[in-house]
């Protein structure tokens, strides 16, 4: 049984219509003592299948030590919203609410290869002195 | 390098509690720059480049 209602697959196929570059979802997850894992291995499988660039991955969290080191996961459930390469982009927990919308967004963010920054900001972001990890945290709306 | 995440809350409790999660939103950056609310990106870009520019 779907996650994602049909009328609601619908709209986030228009969404996703106009996807140029490919995307990756790769998701990290386990089977157990993890509240949400299996649903948001699912939502997530589900947008993956809305467009015909995306792919979608799934990888366990304890068995797949070299993937979740490679990628820098430390907890569970996670999604990652990648190209070709790693944008960085990592959403922890079940996306929900408006982290859903997040996760669509990232997804032609990282398809379109244009973050939408002002050219300034990109230009201060390229003389960082060290890595930048940014955590948002949110509750599900 | 720039990683970003979404932390949905109420599923990570032990992070709540090591960030003192009051209210969300809530920007964590590099473990120690702590920036509560939403905030225009601009003066998100400004906050980093005061410290890691």
């Amino acid at each position: 049984m779907g996650i994602i209602k049909d009328a609601d697959k619908e709209a986030i196929k228009k969404e996703l219509a106009g996807l140029t570059g490919p995307v990756k979802l790769i998701n990290f997850t386990q089977e157990l003592e993890c509240q949400y894992c299996k649903e948001t291995n699912q939502i997530v499988r589900e947008v993956s299948e809305l467009s015909n660039k995306i792919t979608f991955e799934t990888y366990n969290f304890i068995a797949d030590k070299e993937m979740v080191g490679s990628l820098k996961i430390d907890k569970i459930p996670a999604t990652i919203v990648m190209g070709s390469d790693d944008r960085g982009i990592r959403f922890y927990g079940v996306p929900s609410g408006y982290e859903f919308i997040s996760l669509l967004e990232a997804i032609r963010m990282v398809s379109s290869g244009n973050s939408g920054l002002p050219q300034q900001s990109k230009e201060i972001l390229g003389k960082l002195k060290k890595p930048l990890h940014l955590q948002v945290f949110v509750t599900p709306t | 390098m720039v990683i970003a995440d979404m932390v949905e809350a109420t599923e990570f409790p032990h992070l709540a509690i090591k960030y003192q999660l009051m209210g969300v939103p809530k920007t964590v950056i590099n473990e120690e720059l702590h920036i509560e609310g939403a905030i225009p990106e601009r003066m998100l870009i400004q906050r980093i480049a005061e410290k890691y520019a």
